[in-house]
């Protein structure tokens, strides 16, 4: 297996290039990511290679940029659209729940509408209103949709070319956050397939599940955690839906202590989901409560407020101890 | 009425053709038809007509959940439904139920869907490439667009061979044309020259909203902003629904991009059986609306060429046997299975839709050994 060390962003570029090189009906579509490669470069280079009825600086409209992609997928295209940050993705949420959504059902099958979205999403990164959001529940809340969210650039590299394969709509939540820090991408070898969660290091006291950009934040944790003498089991979701909970009942069988961690607001969130289904099934297994570390249900705050308004590690270890004091 | 100077008419309310500098270039086009296909044009008028009435007693019968009338619509629907050619995509509102049936869609399909028992679900493969229902106001206009954006990327687009060059053909409402979608589909249309025509039936009314409401302008000037031709058509005219229609498509199949219809027509009934039109508009505006009748005004056209009693009576027969067929088939359906909830929801498997119908499955089948 060849390992190369790489961002997300460039992994991800990778990714893409790899799913449009293998299949000529993958066709890119958003605003400025044709000449500019997007304003996070993750389309860089793809236009001069692919040329531009395959690499779309399409009009300012995000209805329209979804609802044309509805329309090429009807004609056997797989477009890949981009929305440029998280809060502009309203504008296409009609298209996205009602029309893209609901296709497949309405059509009974009959046809397939395999478009991908994606979405630079979360904060961290210091930016004005709109720019730091994380509505990936609203999607996964959808019927029709698949939500995923990778964490590395190993998993940016393959997920998107799994997005790009699934026959299925897939919300593509890529942590704007994590673009930019380096790491291993396999150019071979076997792919996690697409919907598995992951249990990312292991432990025994307390389970720590989290997507995105969390997933760093609840390693961090979990090695200052140890540092105290609490072994903690961080799994890293991958999959928003379907949630692939075998891995979290197992650690949580084992563990007897859940907490779940995202930037997302709580309320009615995938946190949420993962609470009430582990307390479901896995009541007799939990000594605590499932608790929620999460953004709070607020709107996303003026910058300099991120820090307070956004889980860290302080945060997450202060739930793991609540959970342990049961 | 809405009618202006432009309004195109081939067709004189009394049944005369209009010769014009306006009507010259679409003359010829009603010239090359032969006389089948000019008898096709009443035909399908008059049988959807009867169906749908057909259709209004069932649900007031209580068979149908909701039935949608285009009654007074037919000329605006039909004429352009037979422009198309085979290899065209139709995307159609909800009211186009003759375009469909003219592409080769069974008109139960709608009666299966109106009562309850789909959404629609045919195979547009299957039905001459006429697309689903789209009930959100204006959202086909994208698919349209998007589908007709593919066409030109595959190059089904100006080689002039009338076998290969595509365009999509678009229906909405005069409601629909302030939906941001549907300036969006102007929007990328323009951009990317895309092979298809909006055909927008300005039928005076989203549901009990009048045509002022969401215009102080004419609504055909409105795509000149977005660099779309337009054309105002008297939409209860046949002939000039089908000629500037199959010119539309002929312009966007060559590649010259996008055109766009303003038919004037009327919509005589109610918005649906839901609703209630003696609550906002006047009598005397349907009377105007009903001496302009789109059927009359073309049975007129066809007897002043020698058509003959026979023809008309025929033709009266087969509305009769397509009605009295629909209300018997509408009287044999069944309901679906339960299973159709969980059905094709993905494409691919999908573990939480599979174990909620499993949950289900297992839950039906308690009750019924509990019943038995
Ligand atoms: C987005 C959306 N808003 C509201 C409705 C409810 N609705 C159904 S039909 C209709 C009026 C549509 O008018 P028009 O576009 O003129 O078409 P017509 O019904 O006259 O054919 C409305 C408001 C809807 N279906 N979709
Ligand atoms: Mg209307």
């Amino acid at each position: 297996m060849t390992e190369r060390m790489m961002p997300m962003a460039k992994a991800i570029n990778e990714g893409l290039r790899a799913a449009m090189t293998a299949d000529p009906s993958v066709l890119l579509m958003g605003e400025d990511i044709g000449t500019l490669g997007g304003v996070f470069r993750v389309t860089e280079g793809l236009k001069a290679e692919f040329g531009e009825n395959r690499v779309l600086d399409t009009p300012l409209a995000e209805s329209g940029i979804v609802g044309t992609a509805i329309g090429l997928a009807m004609r056997g295209y797989r477009p890949v659209c981009e929305i440029q940050f998280d809060g502009f993705i309203f504008p296409g949420f009609d298209q996205i729940t009602s029309q893209l959504a609901k296709l497949t059902y309405r059509h009974e099958g009959s046809q397939a509408f395999p478009v991908v979205i994606r979405v630079p999403y979360g904060g961290h990164i210091g930016a004005v209103e709109h720019h730091q959001e994380s509505p990936e529940a609203y999607f996964a809340h959808t019927a029709g949709l698949r939500v995923v969210s990778p964490a590395t650039p190993n998993d940016g590299y393959w997920m998107i070319q799994q997005a790009i394969a699934s026959n299925d709509p897939v919300l593509f939540f890529e942590p704007k956050s994590r673009y930019w820090q380096k790491g291993e991408v396999a150019d071979d070898g076997v792919p996690t397939p697409l919907h598995q969660s992951r249990v990312v290091r292991t432990g025994t006291q307390v389970t720590l599940v989290g997507h995105g950009a969390m997933v760093a934040q609840l390693l961090q944790a979990a090695e200052v955690a140890a540092g105290e003498g609490t072994s903690v089991e961080v799994i890293d979701l991958r999959s928003l839906s379907p949630i692939d909970f075998a891995p979290i009942l197992a650690s949580v069988q084992k563990t007897g202590h859940l907490v779940v961690a995202q930037e997302a607001p709580g309320n009615v969130s995938v946190g949420s989901e993962i609470a009430a289904t582990i307390a479901e099934r896995a009541f007799f297994s939990l000594e605590a409560p499932v608790l929620r570390v999460s953004g709070f249900d607020t709107p996303f705050p003026p910058a300099k407020l991120e820090g307070a308004y956004l889980p860290d590690v302080d945060r997450i270890l202060e739930a793991v101890d609540r959970s342990l004091a049961y | 009425m809405s009618y202006t100077e432009a309004t195109v008419q081939l067709l004189s309310p009394q049944g005369s053709l209009v010769e014009s500098d306006a009507t010259a270039p679409y003359l010829p086009l009603i010239a090359g038809l032969d006389e089948s296909r000019l008898l096709d044009f009443h035909r399908q008028m008059v049988v959807i007509r009867r169906f749908d009435i057909e259709a209004g007693n069932l649900q007031r019968q209580g068979q149908l959940a909701l039935w949608i009338p285009s009654l007074g619509q037919e000329a605006a629907q039909v004429g352009s439904g037979y422009a198309a050619r085979s290899q065209d995509h139709i995307f159609p509102a909800y009211r186009e139920h003759v375009v469909g049936r003219i592409r080769g869609l069974d008109p139960m399909r709608i009666i299966e869907m109106l009562r309850g028992l789909s959404h629609g679900g045919w195979v547009p493969e299957e039905t001459g490439n006429f697309h689903l229902f789209t009930l959100v106001i204006g959202s086909q206009a994208l698919h349209a667009t998007g589908y007709a954006m593919g066409m030109r990327f595959d190059g089904v687009v100006g080689t002039g061979d009338p076998e290969v060059d595509a365009a999509t053909l678009v229906y909405f409402g005069d409601g629909a044309t302030s939906q941001g979608d549907v300036n969006e589909a102007f929007v990328f249309a323009a951009s990317y020259q895309t092979p298809q025509v909006f055909f927008l039936q300005n039928n005076h009314w989203a549901i009990s909203v009048p045509v002022e409401r969401q215009s102080r302008t004419p609504l055909y000037l409105r795509p000149a902003g977005f660099g779309i031709p337009s054309v105002q058509i008297d939409g209860n005219d046949v002939l000039a629904s089908y000629a500037t229609t199959r010119a539309g498509l002929d312009a966007a199949r060559a590649g010259e991009g996008p055109r766009f219809i303003e038919a004037l027509t009327y919509r005589m009934g109610a918005h649906t059986t839901s609703d209630d039109p003696t609550k906002y508009r006047e009598d005397e505006e349907t009377r105007f609306w009903s001496e302009r009748d789109p059927i009359t005004r073309y049975e007129a056209y066809l007897r002043g060429k020698g058509v003959g009693d026979d023809f008309f009576r025929e033709v009266a027969v087969e509305a009769e046997d397509l009605a009295a067929d629909a209300r018997r088939r509408t009287l044999a359906l069944t309901d679906p299975p339960t299973s159709k909830v969980f059905a094709h929801v993905y494409t691919d498997a999908h573990p939480l839709v599979a174990e909620e119908a499993a949950w289900y499955s297992a839950f039906e089948a308690g009750y019924e050994e509990a019943g038995s």
